[in-house]
């Protein structure tokens, strides 16, 4: 019994529906249900080892529905095997449980993923900003972000020879 | 008796001149690639010691040249500020490289467009990444800089009371120059 057909008898609904390419195994999710399924993929299916949390944001990409994507990579150490967890976001509820329970990993890669695109995940200990300054107020992955920024980097101090 | 004292005070700069630019320490503030071609001019076959200053230090305290080799990022531009708040007088800049001058290749939100937006800087250096060659010759002309200009109180440092680079880029950009989706900020739900 596969991993997928396994996940499906387990949580059923809550599944939406699997995805695969080319041993490329994918299994949308809801985001109620996320933190559930991947505890039993590790606790239970032998998926220990959380290789990536990352998102994407969906605006104008074409047929989209749902505006941000959360994809969470796992991959089983003793088989080798690899699962791709997804969940898709709306706002105004960007809000998904906290996988730092299961996976010390998870902290800064949570923190990246609510710095860049401004996901908050509930029961993190530290969620703060990793890579951009903690005075800055937008989301620089956002597709409607303008690349050039929102004028942030031009509100720094200036000094005169004279001063220095 | 003026003549004389003015004489008297003209040589003492000459002196201090002459003992500054021929040792300037440089504080490599190297965050990117032209920091490679700055290690190169310090390496034997480029010699910087051939002019003096091949004493690179990287405690701020200790230098009196900083060298921002590479892009700076926004973040960064905090550091780079006490950094160079942190060196003892006389001191100098050289911004070297396209991205340190200009920002280069990175127009985005997070790359500052020429550090002298920011701190003033005395000699530039074209390239992506410039030569050693060009980075001799750029502190050759600091040292001619140095030599034409410098007094022994550093009264040319007092005189710079304006901002000596662009203005920090406060102009609104029109729409056709931000880059961005289309899309509304606060339509961005697709489940409408």
């Amino acid at each position: 019994m596969s991993t997928v057909d396994q996940l499906q008898q387990q949580f059923g609904s809550a599944i939406i529906r699997t995805e695969s390419f080319r041993d490329n195994v994918r299994v949308i999710v809801t985001p109620e249900a996320v933190h559930e399924v991947l505890k039993h993929l590790k606790e239970s299916l032998g998926f220990n080892m959380l290789a990536e949390l990352t998102a994407v944001d969906y605006l104008n990409y074409p047929d989209a529905v749902d505006r941000f994507g959360v994809i969470y990579g796992l991959t089983n150490l003793d088989s080798g095997e690899r699962i791709f967890v997804k969940t898709y976001l709306n706002e105004p509820d960007l809000t998904l449980p906290t996988v730092c329970d299961l996976w010390q990993g998870a902290n800064w890669l949570e923190r990246e993923v609510y710095d860049m695109f401004g996901i908050t995940f509930a029961g993190h200990p530290d969620l703060r900003r990793i890579l951009m300054p903690e005075e800055f107020v937008s989301f620089p992955l956002r597709k409607d972000y303008p690349l050039r920024g929102k004028h942030e980097r031009h509100n720094f101090p200036v000094i005169t020879r004279a001063e220095s | 008796m003026a003549m004389t004292a003015d004489f008297f005070i003209s040589k003492l700069d000459y002196v201090a001149n002459f003992i500054r630019a021929n040792s300037l320490w440089p504080m490599p503030f190297a965050t990117a690639c032209c920091g490679i071609e700055l290690m190169a001019t310090a390496s034997s076959r480029y010699d910087l010691a051939r002019f003096g200053s091949e004493v690179m230090r990287f405690s701020p305290r200790q230098c009196d040249l900083m060298i921002v080799a590479g892009r700076v990022v926004m973040k960064m531009v905090p550091v780079m500020q006490r950094i160079w708040l942190q060196m003892p007088e006389p001191k100098w800049c050289i911004s070297m490289g396209a991205c340190a001058s200009s920002g280069g290749v990175f127009d985005t939100y997070a790359v500052v467009q020429g550090i002298d937006r920011f701190i003033p800087v005395d000699v530039y250096v074209p390239g992506c990444p410039p030569r050693p060659e060009q980075l001799i010759a750029a502190i050759l002309d600091l040292q001619d800089k140095i030599r034409k200009t410098g007094t022994l109180f550093g009264k040319e440092f007092q005189e710079r009371t304006t901002f000596d680079g662009p203005a920090p880029l406060h102009l609104e950009l029109n729409q056709a120059e931000i880059v961005t989706a289309p899309g509304s900020y606060e339509s961005s739900t697709r489940l409408q």
